[in-house]
């Protein structure tokens, strides 16, 4: 069923009774010429670009929720391509062109909004490594405008620009980042796949998997064992276990990062801002919500609920900030399990048993970067090589000492 | 979340500093490389029990490893480092 204006307006005339599920339920098959696990962000569109660009159909996500149940269902839904360093800058410049065709693609409403990030500085020095940042991005193809105080107060006049602590001396500003419907970006990519043929399988946790010599040869679920030439690992947080499966041990930690929604308020915050100096970024949802977060709470976890010192650290950032919130009541929290590097960049990479792709070590990056990821990802398990622009996500890089450090923080998990 | 420090007692999280996995204690003898990237990047991350080591750094400037469980936040047991390292030696 194709989408439309007019679909909706008909269906409205006759009660909503010709809409149909958006994708199928089916048993899965005894085998697969490819298997994703794990039906988030990138393993659906995973799915959806080996199908659309690399003419597989015989392809299976198992997913041990419902679809979309991770990180992708939970987020802060920024977009931006404002990356720094060589292996990160074309991948998420890749990412943002797909962004702004995905709507179109997928016949599908992503709500994708480019309505300008403001990274805010403080200093001289940051302001010189913010201007370096953005002639990196327009180098890429991207598009950066570095603002003075009074740039931002046009932009943003509701800042306490004359805070004691981090005086506002002006920001970069990018005009293509912006925010997109988090759920709406699984689901259009779910249903895309689906429309291609790609069974999605749901309830389904791939509880081991088949080796042989080397070769993956299939994995074992909660629904039975699944025969497979290719299976790509796309379990984000979980990562740790899914590749314990196969005798491996990760570059990753997995961490918390707490996140906060506030009642839903009349338009006031037109776009998203970054405050780098107080771990504090903020965006209003399009039911009005003011969705902001911080920093990850610094220790591993699996628990998917932070701690308190963390939530005091947010509040008072944002009230720093922008007092102008601080009557907002926060309507509901919730803590996202992220697969931190000792770089804080991703790996899509082959593993050493044959058939078996990773992609993973998203960090807290990962939602801006689901159409590149699918899109490489797909690549790599069609073709055996990595894609030009996902190249240096190496599994052994660490090893190799070729480390993306975007923040220049050192290798330790839990500081990107 | 409350570390009993074995020095001060149970104190508050925000007193501490988290470093990481306890595998930063194996300190490799060899400089092979794999050893290193084992020590280094490589983890276990368990969804359950896991050892790590935590800075009391506004307390008594020791070290710590904490056994604790990394899906329901409890702590079972907290050790001196250097207790840790003196048995070892």
């Amino acid at each position: 069923m194709r989408y439309s204006g007019l679909k909706v307006i008909t269906e409205g005339l006759f009660g909503n009774k010709g809409w149909k599920p958006a994708w199928r339920d089916p048993a899965p098959k005894a085998e697969y010429d490819a298997i994703i696990v794990g039906g988030g962000g990138h393993g659906l569109a995973t799915a959806y670009y080996l199908a659309k660009n690399h003419g597989l159909s015989n392809i299976a996500v198992l997913e041990k929720g419902y679809l979309g149940s991770g990180n992708i269902g939970r987020n802060t839904t920024i977009v931006r391509a404002n990356y720094f360093l060589p292996g990160n800058s074309e991948f998420y410049s890749h990412s943002m062109k797909l962004w702004e065709g995905m709507e179109a693609e997928l016949n599908y409403n992503v709500m994708h909004s480019q309505r300008g990030l403001i990274n805010l500085f403080h200093s001289d020095g940051q302001r010189d490594a913010f201007a370096r940042r953005g002639n990196a991005m327009i180098n890429q193809g991207d598009d950066a405008e570095l603002l003075d105080r009074d740039g931002v107060r046009k932009h943003l006049p509701y800042l306490d620009f004359e805070q004691t602590r981090f005086p506002i001396h002006g920001g970069l500003l990018h005009r293509r980042g912006g925010s997109a419907r988090h759920d709406a970006v699984a689901w259009g990519y779910a249903r895309g796949a689906d429309l291609r043929g790609v069974d999605l399988i749901q309830n389904c946790e791939v509880t081991g998997l088949d080796i042989e010599n080397g070769v993956v040869r299939g994995v074992q679920t909660t629904r039975g064992a699944i025969r497979a030439k290719k299976v790509g690992l796309v379990t984000a947080g979980r990562s740790g276990q899914t590749a314990a499966m196969a005798g491996l041990r990760l570059p990753i930690e997995s961490h918390i990062l707490q996140a906060f929604v506030t009642e839903g308020l009349k338009p006031v915050i037109d776009h998203v801002i970054s405050f780098g100096m107080g771990h504090f970024y903020i965006s209003q949802s399009d039911k009005g919500g003011l969705v902001f977060g911080g920093d990850l709470d610094f220790y591993a976890s699996y628990a998917a609920r932070g701690n308190l010192p963390m939530v005091e650290h947010v509040m008072e950032a944002g009230m720093t900030l922008m007092p102008m919130i601080g009557r907002a009541k926060v309507l509901r929290s919730w803590g996202g399990i992220m697969d931190m590097t000792p770089d804080g960049s991703p790996i899509i990479d082959k593993t050493p048993i044959d058939g078996l792709y990773i992609d993973c070590g998203w960090n807290y990056g990962g939602f801006k970067a689901v159409p590149a990821s699918g899109w490489c990802m797909a690549h790599l398990m069609a073709t055996d090589q990595p894609h030009e622009v996902a190249k240096r996500f190496r599994l052994d890089r660490f090893r190799a000492g070729h480390l993306l450090d975007e923040e220049g923080t050192g290798s330790q998990h839990n500081l990107h | 979340m409350r570390l009993n420090c074995p020095l001060c007692g149970p104190r508050d999280r925000r007193e501490f500093y988290y470093y990481g996995a306890a595998d930063y204690l194996d300190r490799p003898a060899t400089d092979d490389p794999d050893a290193w990237d084992n020590y280094l990047h490589l983890r276990d991350n368990p969804a359950g029990v896991t050892r790590d080591l935590w800075y009391h750094e506004t307390g008594c400037s020791q070290w710590l490893q904490v056994t604790r469980n990394t899906v329901t936040h409890d702590i079972l047991a907290v050790a001196l480092v250097a207790d840790i390292k003196g048995a070892a030696k």
